[in-house]
């Protein structure tokens, strides 16, 4: 019995130190970003330096590894430290004051842009379109490519109405498919996400008579269905599984080579996901922020020819004024990157559409007035 | 965790007596004293911790905590633990069920059966399987298990769908519960092996020199003079398994397909558990989420401390039988 003493024993100290870890769920680590500033690097004449910490979003997680590699090659003195610990994370982190900027998959909402607004002190908070992620639909059916769906047949399969592949509904949309009676295996995300966000609110605007329920970032228990945890594991399970369905970041889709559907937007139009037929959607979304403020409206319903209309904008959230002069200084130095030609066109390699049109102007005006 | 605490029989009486002889004693018994202490004030401060940050979700849930099947703290305000609850305990037990007889035959074989040189590696492999990280296993049972029994399951569930636990139609096989139980019940094995196998180790020699030479065959001397002794220790291992996996987190959130029904269906995707859904949901909790997800760890809480203390009783009636086999 010694030995089940120790074990328990420690048992009881990993319980203790694992509960130790969930009472700080303040992501970002102690130490508040600190910014030092010295002597700019050779050979740039407008490098800066010092060190900004940022949370938040995992959608955005492979465009900001990317984007600070190139930044800090050319600003040698910065180092940029991005924790993906999710959206909800990464906004208090930046709320609490010790991130510099959060990636989050939603603008602020509810109480967090006044809580925002006190952190900033003298300025305010502002959500800032960066990242597009297209969300791809895919399946796992051989032998039939570009198949095609209407948005109302999505939410009877994702409502698990919808069960058999040889349905009439998705027959309609693909009059000249022959499809297998194979059991519909409808795939989302377990853990929270901002892609189940932005998916659910594409079903309940183009959809509503078949998707009765809140867009949420959490899948609505009462469509059944199966939960996979993360991207990974969505990609993974649609992969293995013959039947599947599921909804999942293009980068993924296309890493796993996954069977992409033709989603049709609001003018009927089956339309095939690529950056550029993304980029469309995002274009046309409307503003509904102040000032510079960009937080989007998207219309998922666009009528825009040959626009694609699940998308995921996520945003940069910082201060447009008060944040300390040198972590402001580097803020802005590297979100004026990431919004030009050279750090958009970057994103396309990573399965991330391009921001463009006057959209784009405007994320680059908002950037500018950060100070 | 239940083990047997074992305070010697009117152990602090003569000790009170024995610090007044010997110096060093009154240094160790602060010490030990404190480190008492001291697990319980931590047990009680995660208790005020769990309590506090739960409380004020609780009371804005608009839903029934009890009750209702679903999970929408961040959203539409409505949360109820039950699906979540049952996930966990039956998940728990049907691993519990799949694992003790496959550890204890397994102890049984090192202790008793195996020769010498094959008894030390196989202890060795057994308590490496425990130094296995959670989320190994559940990667392996995502890309490994989950493709392997889905044929199998479908078999299962054609040829004897009539018993409930195999009944189901639809998508059969796949991330179900029987996966996830499987896992678990691979992860808990070497728990319970481990310490079946010292309980077995430590049988009286003479008993079962005696029913040897009564003229018993090996295994009805394993019946009759080393199971009875070992039972307590065994029952006392399986609730230590049954705790591990009663809180395991990541390897089920990675199985399990995190639906909110009550279904004893094991072949259906149908599984979810306390914990999986806080490593699920914590990440993009609001506040309301993140303590709605804290009652939930309360929930789990209280239902490990019920399952040690009926796991206590049973270990303390059954301890009188082997003392009295003894």
């Amino acid at each position: 019995m010694k030995y089940a003493g120790r074990l328990a024993a420690v048992a009881v100290v990993g319980a203790l130190s694992l509960a130790a870890c969930g009472t700080d769920n303040n992501a970002g680590s102690g130490t508040t970003s600190s910014a030092s500033s010295s002597a700019p690097a050779a050979g740039n004449d407008n490098a800066v330096s010092g060190m900004i910490n940022a949370a938040g979003s995992s959608a955005q997680a492979n465009a900001i590894t990317e984007w600070t590699k190139n930044f800090t090659a050319t600003n040698p003195g910065v180092t940029l430290n991005y924790q993906p610990s999710g959206s909800g994370a990464g906004v208090q982190a930046f709320i609490q004051g010790t991130v510099s900027f959060a990636g989050s998959d939603s603008a602020l909402k509810e109480d967090e842009p006044a809580q925002a607004d006190a952190r900033c002190k003298t300025g305010k908070a502002i959500n800032i379109p960066m990242v597009t992620g297209p969300v791809a639909v895919v399946y796992n059916l051989p032998g039939t490519e570009g198949l095609q769906l209407s948005p109302k047949t999505l939410a009877g399969i994702f409502n698990s109405k919808i069960t058999k592949w040889d349905d009439a509904a998705i027959k309609a949309d693909n009059p000249s498919a022959t499809l297998p009676s194979t059991p519909i295996v409808a795939v989302h995300r377990s853990d929270e996400s901002g892609t189940s966000d932005n998916f659910t609110k594409f079903l309940k605007a183009t959809a509503e008579a078949d998707w009765p329920y809140e867009p949420a970032k959490a899948w609505p228990a009462e469509a059944k269905g199966q939960g996979a945890k993360g991207s990974d594991q969505i990609a993974a399970s649609v992969k293995d599984s013959e039947g599947a369905i599921s909804y999942v970041e293009l980068s993924y889709a296309e890493n796993s080579a996954l069977q992409k559907a033709k989603v049709s937007n609001g003018a009927g139009e089956f339309v095939e996901l690529t950056p550029e037929s993304a980029a469309k959607t995002v274009e046309t979304a409307e503003v509904k922020g102040t000032g510079n403020d960009l937080a989007l409206s998207i219309d998922y319903a666009t009528k825009t020819p040959g626009a694609y209309p699940i998308v995921l904008v996520t945003y940069e959230i910082t201060c447009e004024k008060g944040l300390p002069a040198e972590e402001s200084k580097v803020v802005k130095s590297f979100l004026t990157y990431t919004a030009s030609d050279e750090g958009q066109a970057a994103l396309k390699e990573l399965g991330y559409a391009p921001l463009s049109g006057e959209l784009l102007t405007k994320v680059r005006t908002a950037v500018e007035a950060i100070s | 965790m239940t083990t047997n605490v074992r305070t010697r029989d009117g152990g602090p009486a003569e000790s009170r007596f024995a610090s007044r002889r010997s110096h060093g004693e009154g240094p160790f018994r602060i010490t030990s004293t404190g480190a008492g202490v001291l697990l319980l004030a931590i047990m009680a401060a995660i208790a005020v911790f769990l309590i506090s940050e739960a409380l004020p979700a609780l009371q804005a849930n608009k839903g029934n905590f009890f009750t209702d099947l679903i999970w929408e703290p961040n959203s539409s305000g409505v949360f109820g633990i039950g699906a979540l609850a049952f996930g966990t305990v039956f998940s728990s037990a049907l691993a519990l069920v799949i694992a003790t007889p496959i550890a204890v035959g397994v102890a049984l074989f090192i202790s008793h059966y195996a020769p010498r040189r094959l008894a030390a590696p196989l202890g060795y492999l057994i308590d490496l399987l425990a130094a296995v990280p959670s989320v190994v296993y559940g990667l392996w049972g995502v890309t490994f298990l989950v493709p392997l029994i889905r044929t199998p399951s479908q078999w299962v569930n054609e040829n004897f769908g009539w018993f409930p636990l195999f009944a189901g139609e639809g998508v059969i096989g796949g991330k179900t519960m029987l996966a996830g139980a499987i896992v678990l019940a691979i992860m808990i094995l070497p728990i319970i092996a481990a310490i079946s196998r010292e309980v077995f180790l430590q049988a009286p020699k003479m008993n079962e020199e005696a029913a040897l030479a009564l003229g018993a065959t090996r295994w009805e001397m394993i019946r009759m003079a080393v199971l009875p002794f070992g039972r307590p220790g065994v029952i006392s291992a399986a609730m230590l398994g049954l705790g591990r996996a009663m809180g395991e987190t990541i390897a089920v959130a990675l199985i399990f397909p995190a639906t909110f029904d009550i279904s004893i269906e094991i072949l259906t995707p149908h599984a979810n558990s306390i914990a999986a859904n806080i490593a699920n949901g914590f990440g993009e909790a609001t506040e309301m989420g993140r303590g709605a997800l804290i009652a939930s760890g309360l929930v789990l809480f209280i239902i490990t401390l019920l399952v040690n203390m009926a796991a206590r009783m049973v270990i303390n009636r059954r301890k009188e039988f082997a003392r009295a086999g003894a």
